[in-house]
């Protein structure tokens, strides 16, 4: 740095021109604005705002000028270099905003890919329709019982009515269970319905009963596209004072209407099982057409073959019999049940044409049911 | 029970509108299930008509014997000429009357009939079989060929009643009664509000002593035997047209005159029959329960060894017929082939026998016959009579017999049912208020005879055994005011106390389970015992201790799960060969565990309720029937794409997902190198739990063993896991506790250890745990690395990331290395691991 001289004059000092300083501003401006890249700019920027550049140089000089010249050029320079760094920095800012747009975009993914990395698993429909109407009854405070699945004939058979000599008996297409040494009479078989659930019920809870019995079931049929040795019923039972067939109507309404909407509702044709006493044979309004195929061939309706409706299963009033068998007061007390195969309502209900779809566990039949139904 | 329309319309006036869609509509809301309607003839159209055949002439240059027929069919072609047919059958020679069918008609099943040219000749129509005109079996394997006294040109669609409607219905165990005509008549007529015109309502001639000689030794199981006698039967004489056609129409095969008089008596009126022929019958028929080890051959040419609990008829001789199941051989009435020794003289018996007894021995034998089914289901005591009349009558007009005045009865007096029921009963039944007025009216309707006002003293009616106690009359009441017009009402359960915890924890183990990518597959519970030689289980293995059935739907596989592997690993290999091949399959269910000391389930009272000790008694006899859960999985677990490459399944995702069930449960599973038949035995955790102050084995995890994979066809590197889901059920936390959350800063510190390596890495992280104290938040092994040349012969370096942080300050680095070396020391001591240095 040179030492102030006091006789200099700036006139004559030609970087403090202010000609001189106004070329050196629009000098760094125009390379600034010339700068195509982040690197140019930074060499434009070391050229011209650095500590060699004209504009700085310019600025040592100031210090060599007369006090009373000081302040006009001191106030030249730095408008000037107040310009060029604000220069720089819209510049700078304008390269960094090209630069990140051009980042992004080549940072840009296809976010159409698959990604199947581990594919979904699922729970079977068997499994999660039970659980469907489970809950539908859980919410009006039934509770669900369950029980052996080799179960005793008393459970299975007598306790419900049938007694050895009954017809139904014979008709239960029983599977038996070896009785000791390979001898043919255990008393054990493998519970031809849910029923025996509710003998257990009626014998461990508290008076009056409200459960649901949901669960795997046996009987001698060969597996073919309606039919399955094994198989899922769900049953249920009310005992208490005063119930009716009109509750049990009720009941099985509230049911349909939960698991297949508005508006649905049920119908009673009388049948005959020996556990129940009057007994029938329940129908739903079929959810699809809602009656309106029958007579109508415009319009037919596959899922109820145009009947307008649907068979769901067996129903009636607990026969006393059977109450008086697991302790409980006919006089004072009554009940309604109600049972019916969970794979047929899986069949209606989302149109599985084969039962041995059901079965096989072939993960292209289950996948497609996820986690709930 | 098959009804045709046309008989039904015998007893009921049904206006002629009414159709069998009609009768059914109104029979199914009476509680009839009938589940089809048969349109029998349907698409018929003449003409056909009856003919003679003139001439026969032989074709034989044809594969087949054929023959070429001139036939008079009178008037019915227009010009009276003989009709000339080609016909393929044999069974009719010159003189015969036959069905012809002339061009212009159509048979059922839309079949056009025309004149058209076959084997060499023109066929103006042809000569019809039974099947053809959709009759159903005839027995004669040919044309029909009709009785000599048939008229040549008459229709034979109204002659052979070819168009009809008959009603198929599943008549219920309780409903014997409508095992017949006369029933299901009863019941159309109730539900009509028509008359019956009941044809068990005959004159009969009271019982004298000159009858056919009965001897009941046993009135509980026969209370009433009823034997009539017709002589001089003829034996050219046939069943006529009407007669076959309704027994074709039930479904039954005409036979011969009296086997079909029998039969069609029998459903008509629901009376079992039975004729003997009186010549073949040694003295007094008699009726007792067999003599152990006596023989009968039943009608079906079987020779039976009766039980000391079978009913027989005898003769003087020995057995002649299984009560109310069978008739026996030697005594059955001859085919009408058998000219020599001609059925001429009959004993037709009309007995009632006990519905155990014949249900009983029918079970024994495995001889379901018309009679039994009936008779199990209960029959009319009170129509035996009437039964046997109407037989006689038509073998009286149909082949020419002669009543004998003989009539036997032996009757057990027995008074009607009569039970006592409030009128208001079937009202508290169907929450609906019908009136006492109402409620007489129906039963009155039924055929009970009804006294009494609030109180109803009931009697009922012979033919309805299984009307016992109120609740089967309220159900009469309430099915015919019509269970439609049944209200709709909500009953109001007390607040239940919502899913057990064993039945919350099946569902989330089972949505765990398939959040992990496991789908579910149930399986039937049936496995073989070779599976357990397959699946590498040692002699003495427990889970060889099976629950067997007697009946198996497969022999092969007789026995219940004592694992659910053998069904879960099928599902598997069934989807691979299906062309899915990167699998995770789940199942949860029961397996089926023998008593120690096996016994027979005794049948207790259904009287009263069976004391805590009977039923204790009944539940020790079944097997445990814990629940199980269990994964199997191959080929890959994550799959190769776009974002690189996948990953095999193998025997860490297979005790993974123990874990993933153990969490669910909220249970310590404690996993451990173990050893265990399916697994390969360098790949397999034991898993167990602390329970009782004891560990106990719960399950296994792993990768299989080549042979387990070899011997069932499964992929390799096959993983799978199994556990008692009961058993972690029990040690699970109820509520998890919140930890405390510090907010002070962490302070991370790495080890790495080198140690043995068969030192398990479980083991390792115990003893880092202990020794860290409690300033230790979280541990985690990121890194095992083997290397013999870094790190010697036989050593892993097992690498660790601590994380410690106290809750009241910030922790210096000392106080951070003191708990990292604490827990290098401890794992040190207890494992032989070194500090890799």
């Amino acid at each position: 740095m040179s030492a102030p001289n006091k006789s200099y004059d700036p006139v004559e000092v030609e970087a403090l021109k202010p000609e001189e300083i106004e070329r050196m501003r629009d000098e760094a401006l125009a390379a600034f604005a010339g700068a195509d890249s982040l690197e140019a700019l930074q060499e434009a920027k070391v050229a011209h705002t650095g500590g060699t550049s004209p504009l700085a140089l310019a600025n040592r000089e100031i210090g060599a000028l007369p006090p009373h010249a000081k302040a006009a050029a001191g106030k030249l320079v730095g408008q000037a270099r107040g310009a060029v760094n604000k220069g720089l920095a819209a510049r700078q800012a304008e390269l960094e905003a090209e630069r990140d747009q051009r980042v992004l975009v080549e940072e840009a993914v296809d976010v159409t890919l698959p990604y199947d990395r581990v594919p979904a698993g699922a729970r079977h429909p068997l499994t999660t329709l039970s659980e469907r109407i489970e809950d539908v009854f859980v919410a009006m405070g039934y509770e669900v019982a369950e029980g052996p699945q080799v179960e005793a004939e008393w459970f299975n058979f007598d306790a419900l009515n049938i007694g050895p000599d009954h017809p139904a008996r014979g008709e239960a297409d029983t599977f038996f269970v070896e009785g000791p040494d390979g001898g043919s009479d255990s008393g054990v078989v493998l519970r031809t319905h849910t029923s025996p659930v509710q003998v257990r019920s009626l014998l461990d809870r508290e008076l009056p009963v409200y459960v649901i019995c949901p669960g795997r079931v046996y009987r001698t049929d060969e597996l073919d596209a309606t039919h399955t040795p094994v198989f899922h019923q769900v049953e249920l039972l009310a005992v208490d004072e005063g119930l009716t067939m009109a509750d049990l109507k009720g009941t099985m309404d509230h049911m349909v209407q939960a698991l297949f909407g508005e508006g649905m509702k049920t119908r009673l044709r009388p049948n005959f099982f020996p556990f129940t006493e009057p007994s029938a044979e329940m129908d739903m309004v079929c959810y699809v057409c809602r009656g309106e195929s029958v007579g109508n061939p415009d319009r037919p309706c596959r899922t109820c073959s145009s009947e307008g409706w649907i068979e769901l299963g067996g129903c009636g009033m607990v026969n006393p019999r059977v109450l008086t068998a697991c302790g409980v007061d006919p006089e004072k007390y009554s009940g309604f049940a109600f049972g019916f195969g969970i794979e047929r309502m899986l069949m209606f209900r989302h149109n599985v044409e084969d039962m041995r779809d059901m079965v096989e566990g072939d993960v292209r039949f289950t996948r497609p049911f996820g986690m709930e139904i | 029970m098959r009804v045709p329309l046309s008989w039904l319309r015998e007893y009921v006036d049904l206006p002629a509108t009414e159709t069998g869609r009609d009768v059914q509509a109104k029979l199914i809301s009476a509680g009839l299930e009938v589940e089809t309607v048969e349109q029998l003839g349907d698409g018929l159209k003449g003409p056909l008509v009856v003919g003679q055949v003139l001439t026969i002439e032989e074709l034989t240059e044809f594969k087949k014997p054929i023959r070429f027929c001139t036939v008079d069919v009178g008037q019915a072609n227009g010009t009276g000429e003989p009709q000339e047919l080609i016909c393929g059958a044999r069974n009719f020679q010159v003189g015969d009357k036959v069905v012809v069918v002339l061009p212009g008609a159509v048979l059922p099943g839309g079949f056009e009939i025309a004149a058209r040219k076959t084997y060499g000749r023109v066929s103006h129509g042809m000569i019809c079989s039974s099947n053809e005109l959709g009759m159903g079996d005839d027995g004669s394997h040919g044309i029909i060929v009709l009785p000599p006294e048939t008229e040549v040109g008459k229709d034979a669609i109204e002659l052979l009643e070819l168009v009809d409607e008959v009603l198929d219905i599943a008549v219920t165990a309780n409903r014997g009664d409508c095992l017949s005509i006369r029933g299901v008549a009863r019941e159309t007529a109730i539900g009509y509000g028509l008359p019956l015109r009941d044809p068990a309502l005959l004159d009969v001639p009271g019982p004298n002593a000159f009858g056919y000689p009965v001897q009941v030794s046993d009135p509980i199981g026969c209370d009433r035997f009823t034997a009539r006698t017709v002589t001089g039967l003829s034996p050219e004489a046939r069943s006529p047209i009407w007669l076959q056609r309704r027994l074709q129409k039930v479904g039954m095969r005409p036979i011969s005159l009296t086997v079909d008089v029998t039969n069609y008596v029998m459903m008509e009126l629901g009376q079992p029959l039975h004729a003997y022929d009186r010549n073949l019958v040694h003295g007094t028929i008699g009726v007792r329960r067999a003599e152990e080890g006596e023989r009968l051959v039943t009608l079906d040419d079987i020779e039976r060894k009766l039980h000391a609990e079978d009913l027989v008829i005898t003769d003087e001789r020995g057995p002649i017929g299984l009560a109310g199941v069978m008739g026996g051989a030697h005594t059955e009435i001859a085919d009408h082939d058998d000219v020599e020794n001609a059925t001429t003289d009959v004993v037709i018996e009309a007995a009632h026998f006990d519905q155990v007894a014949i249900a009983r021995t029918a079970r024994r034998h495995k001889l379901s016959s018309e009679a039994s089914r009936r008779y199990e289901r209960g029959v009319d005591p009170a129509a035996a009579a009437a039964a046997a009349q109407r037989t006689v009558d038509l073998l009286v007009l149909l082949a020419g017999g002669t009543a004998d005045a003989g009539v036997t009865e032996v009757v057990t007096p027995s008074a009607p049912h009569t039970l006592t029921v409030r009128a208001d009963h079937p009202d508290k039944v169907a929450g609906v208020e019908y009136g006492r007025e109402t409620v007489v009216r129906r039963l009155q309707q039924i055929g009970c005879d009804v006294y009494g006002q609030d109180e109803l003293i009931v009697t009922v009616p012979s033919w309805r055994p299984d009307l016992l106690e109120p609740n089967d009359l309220a159900e009469e009441v309430i099915r015919l005011e019509g269970y439609e017009n049944l209200p709709s009402t909500l009953p109001k359960p007390p607040s239940g106390r919502g899913l057990t915890h064993r039945q919350r924890l099946h569902r989330r183990v089972g949505r765990a389970l398939a959040g992990e990518g496991y789908v579910e597959a149930p399986n039937y519970p049936f496995v073989s015992e070779q599976v357990f030689d397959q699946l590498g289980l040692a002699a003495d293995d427990p889970a060889r201790r099976v629950v067997k059935l007697v009946n198996p739907l497969n022999d092969e596989e007789p026995a219940l799960r004592t694992s659910l592997l053998p069904g879960l690993l099928g599902a598997l290999r069934r989807n691979d060969g299906r062309g899915s091949h990167d699998l995770a399959l789940f199942e949860t269910g029961l397996v089926f565990q023998p008593r120690e000391e096996r016994r027979v389930a005794g049948h207790l009272p259904v009287d009263r309720r069976p004391t805590e000790e009977e039923i204790a008694a009944l539940n020790a006899v079944l097997p445990e029937q814990p629940r199980h859960v269990a994964v199997v999985l191959a080929g890959a677990r994550e799959q190769a794409g776009w974002w690189g490459k996948g990953r095999p399944a193998d025997w860490a995702d297979a005790v993974e997902a123990a874990r993933v069930v153990a969490r669910e449960a909220g249970a310590e599973l404690i996993v451990r190198t173990g050893q265990y038949g399916p697994w390969h035995p360098g790949r397999c955790a034991e898993l167990a739990i602390t329970a009782d102050g004891g560990e106990r084995v719960i399950g296994h995890a792993g990768e299989l063993h080549p042979r387990v994979l070899k011997a069932l066809g499964l992929p390799a590197r096959t993983g799978a896991m199994e556990l008692d889901l009961d058993a972690l059920e029990q040690v699970g936390d109820g509520a998890p506790q919140a930890p405390s959350i510090s907010t002070f800063p962490v302070a991370t510190q790495d080890v790495a250890l080198v140690v043995d390596k068969p030192v398990p890495a479980a083991e390792v992280e115990a003893a880092l745990r202990e020794g860290a104290g409690e300033l230790l938040e979280a541990i985690r092994l990121f890194d095992v690395y083997v290397n013999d040349e870094q790190l010697g012969d036989g050593k892993k370096s097992l690498a660790y990331a601590l994380r410690f942080r106290a809750g009241d300050r910030t922790l210096t680095v000392d106080e951070a290395s003191a708990a990292r070396d604490a827990a290098v020391a401890l794992a040190g001591e207890r494992t032989g691991a070194v500090l890799r240095g």
